[in-house]
């Protein structure tokens, strides 16, 4: 019996190995194969997934009923030392995964093993912000993309990992660097600039895959004479606080997330983050448009078509540079083509895509820095006084980590900060020139001695988001969750509470399987109906990045990313 | 296995020897390629102050072979790299390749006639990479070619001029260990052939002749070999030595990106 089962076994590895070599064509990745990535499921072709940035899968192998059966297939453990946020893309059973500060490797999916590694060396002199992380790739034809913290896009031979071109995108020195995957679309790569800490002025370009060679350029910030320019105010005559009447040169509005794609309408949606300086908003007076906002561009010329200003006039570092999920939904009994979006600044958003047009507005998170919108869908901002606590806090309601939208359930999947406050200061700043351009106080956990005590009740001490050791966090500080939205009403369907808050992107599954972690370093299965938790693992280290699924020889995985290790789970 | 292993270290040392160049080797030691590559280079950047002769800068005879500041060749390659600032030599960024080729010119400087010297054309060469050589049916240059065999891309920064000529009339004897080509059978015997990129105990990860990547599990397999004979085919008759030192010059412009 065990002889004939060795044997069955064995037989069943030769067929394995034969239907791997079979399949494992290898092509190349064109446009029209990143269009269709429904129609290969067991592939993660992109950033989020798919052009919508949905992160749904209709693999159904894993499913409610056989997830806790889930075992360690094989993990890498990264050589390097930092927070880790990667998003592997699995192409025909090869894994290609960035890790710090901007290697490349491609792994056999199966069993994890390295085929090959490029290191990109970065400038010696870069500068950059908040982690040298590197968010990961984008695949077109051949060739692989990687934008680098010295602000510079590579490509890469797909099979050898060598390099193909490298064009330097702006001056890293200056504070410009790029963290986010690239978007791969038609005969172009897009990406956007981060370095809204250094008092850049952001921009999203597009790069001809072939070649390397610049397409366009779109500035997040409109120079003078471009429509939205008037948003940077010119400064009083006489004020008493200094006013910068460059503001708009150095004004931030990074891009370092990855956008999205509607082929439809030829538009491309990218979220930009904050104004600079971050915190000191009176030396730039105006909205200080394209900020915290959406721009949708026209995919082929760059240019703007329409944007949505989630937080004017940002003061509290309230990045957008949350992926845009687009999801064709109901709206009112007529089919939408919409844009769905918890943002860093505590609330739910529903747009309609083809037009930018404010459909929803709903509060997912306690927040106290607006009360309502107006008819146009503009916040009304309520500041709060000096030494008050501001909600959400600096990390926001959610952040850069990836929702999930499921066409099953109809239901937007968020991981959020819920109950987590600030209070913000301002100092005025001049700007240099790769000097940072906070002009704040960053991190005011306690009052600050001599101003209005009144903090947050039963914080007198919240904890540094760098704390020391993991997992001391407190619920008077705020918790974590994962939150169901639906988004025709904008209320959650339901929540997933957890104690410590979350950095983990999520994504689910045509067996309705939510998969998602957070920092308390659990990988846990929710159902994505209930948010029943239905299996949990822990990974001994804080997740932050987003998980994906993916099937080699028709046997799913599922992979995630916990300290510095990747972990791969299959079904027996 | 004992055998590859010996073949491997045999080779190895080949490859060693001839990209790392010896402490102060004697004038025989240097290879005829790379004194020819250096002396073009020497003529390019050295040529202006230390002239033909090398007695051009007082107080210093290169063709001594004695210097006040570097008794070794790697001591040797310091001083070009890191020149004197106060002295007026400015610092090169040679890459390795060109630093052998001038440290090999500079030791054999007294007695190597550059009217003897037989440089290649790279346009040339250029030539017949793409056509009589047909080396990209095989290689691959700035993203064009085959993967069948190592990309050529940046070779002129990382093999040296000798090195590469030796390559071209005896490939094994050049061959890096990583690229030995491998045979593989699988149970049921299908022939996959190609170059090895990693492997441990359990397991090969191959990029096979259509450069697939490929990870298989050796206990699977029916047979794994790794060769330490190259596939690729001599051209020592089939190209002359002018064609092949047009081929060497337009390989050492290959600097990569």
């Amino acid at each position: 019996m065990t002889m004939r089962r060795s044997i069955c076994a064995t037989a069943l590895l030769v067929l394995a190995a034969l239907v791997s070599l079979r399949i494992s064509a290898q092509a190349p990745v064109p446009h029209e194969r990143l269009l269709n990535s429904a129609k290969e499921p067991q592939n993660w072709l992109m950033y989020g997934g798919d052009y919508f940035s949905s992160r749904y899968s209709v693999l159904s192998q894993i499913t409610p009923a056989n997830v806790k059966s889930l075992n360690l297939a094989w993990a890498y453990q990264a050589p390097v030392s930092g927070s880790w946020q990667p998003t592997p893309l699995v192409v025909d059973g090869i894994m290609y995964l960035t890790q710090r500060p901007n290697d490349v490797i491609a792994l056999d999916a199966v069993t994890g093993r390295v085929f090959w590694i490029y290191r990109h060396q970065n400038a010696a002199d870069l500068v950059v912000c908040c982690g040298s992380n590197n968010r990961g790739l984008a695949i077109l034809g051949d060739m692989l993309f990687m934008g680098t913290l010295d602000a510079h896009l590579i490509a890469l031979d797909v099979k050898s990992g060598r390099l193909v071109w490298k064009t330097k995108v702006a001056e890293s020195k200056e504070g410009y660097s790029i963290t986010v995957a690239p978007l791969a679309l038609k005969d172009r790569v897009i990406i956007g600039m981060g370095g809204g800490e250094y008092g850049i002025r952001g921009f999203i370009s597009a790069y001809e895959a072939r070649s390397g060679k610049e397409m366009w350029r779109s500035y997040t910030i409109p120079a003078p004479g471009e429509p939205g320019h008037e948003t940077w105010e010119t400064c009083p005559p006489a004020s008493e606080t200094y006013c910068d009447p460059d503001a708009w040169k150095h004004g931030g509005a990074s891009v370092w997330v990855t956008g999205s794609y509607d082929p439809q309408l030829n538009l491309t949606y990218w979220g930009t983050g904050n104004a600079g300086p971050d915190y000191n908003a009176s030396q730039r007076p105006g909205d200080n448009l394209y900020t915290a906002s959406v721009v949708a561009l026209d995919a082929d010329t760059g240019k703007i078509r329409w944007h949505y200003q989630f937080t004017p006039h940002d003061r509290y570092d309230y990045d957008s540079v949350q992926v845009p999920v687009l999801a064709d939904i109901t709206w009112q009994g007529a089919p939408m083509k919409a844009m769905l979006w918890a943002n860093r600044n505590g609330n739910f958003y529903v747009l309609d895509r083809a037009t930018g047009k404010f459909l929803l507005g709903k509060p997912f998170v306690k927040l106290n820095w607006m009360s309502g919108f107006d008819e146009n869908g503009r916040p009304i901002q309520t500041p709060q006084p000096p030494g008050m606590p501001t909600y959400p806090a600096v990390q926001g309601g959610s952040n850069w980590y990836s929702p999930s939208f499921s066409p099953r359930t109809k239901l937007m999947y968020v991981s959020t900060w819920e109950g987590n406050a600030q209070m913000f200061g301002s100092i005025p700043i001049f700007y240099e020139p790769g000097r940072g351009f906070g002009g704040g106080v960053n991190s005011p956990f306690v009052p600050t001695p001599g101003a209005p005590t009144r903090g947050i009740p039963g914080a007198p001490s919240i904890p540094n988001l760098r704390r020391g050791p993991i997992n001391n966090w407190t619920d008077a500080a705020g918790n974590g969750a994962v939150q169901a939205i639906d988004p025709t009403t904008g209320e959650a369907k339901w929540k997933f509470r957890m104690t410590d808050v979350t950095d983990t992107g999520i994504f689910t599954t045509a067996t309705d399987l939510l998969i998602t972690g957070g920092r308390e370093g659990y990988l846990q299965a929710l159902d994505a109906r209930t948010g029943t938790l239905l299996w949990k693992t822990n990974l001994g280290a804080q997740m932050l990045n987003n998980p994906i699924t993916y099937a080699v020889n028709g046997k799913q995985y599922v992979a995630a990313a916990a300290g510095l290790s990747l972990f791969v789970f299959a079904l027996p | 296995m004992v055998r590859w292993l010996m073949a491997g270290i045999v080779l190895s040392g080949a490859v060693v020897t001839a990209q790392n160049p010896t402490l102060q080797g004697h004038p025989d030691d240097y290879v005829r390629a790379d004194i020819e590559y250096g002396a073009r280079l020497y003529a390019e950047h050295c040529f202006g102050c230390h002239g033909a002769t090398g007695d051009g800068v007082a107080g210093v005879e290169l063709r001594s072979g004695k210097f006040r500041n570097a008794v070794t060749d790697p001591q040797l390659r310091t001083v070009i790299t890191n020149g004197f600032p106060t002295t007026g030599m400015p610092a090169f960024a040679f890459d390795p390749v060109e630093l052998t080729g001038l440290v090999s010119y500079l030791r054999n400087m007294n007695t190597f006639d550059p009217g003897s010297s037989k440089a290649g054309n790279a346009t040339r060469g250029h030539g017949i990479v793409d056509g009589k050589g047909a080396c990209l049916s095989c290689h691959r240059i700035n993203n064009v070619g085959s993967r069948k065999a190592p990309d050529l891309t940046d070779i002129g920064a990382v093999r040296s001029a000798g090195s590469l000529e030796r390559s071209l009339r005896d490939p094994s004897s050049q061959m890096m260990p990583i690229n030995r080509p491998v045979r593989i059978v699988t149970r049921d015997g299908k022939v996959i052939t190609g170059r090895r990129l990693n492997e441990d105990t359990y397991t090969v990860q191959i990029a096979d002749e259509d450069g697939r990547l490929l990870s298989l599990v050796k206990s699977e397999l029916r047979e794994f070999t790794v060769s330490p004979r190259s596939t690729m085919p001599s051209y020592e008759k089939e190209l002359t030595s002018e064609e092949i030192a047009d081929v060497v010059s337009y390989l050492l412009s290959l600097k990569g990106r």
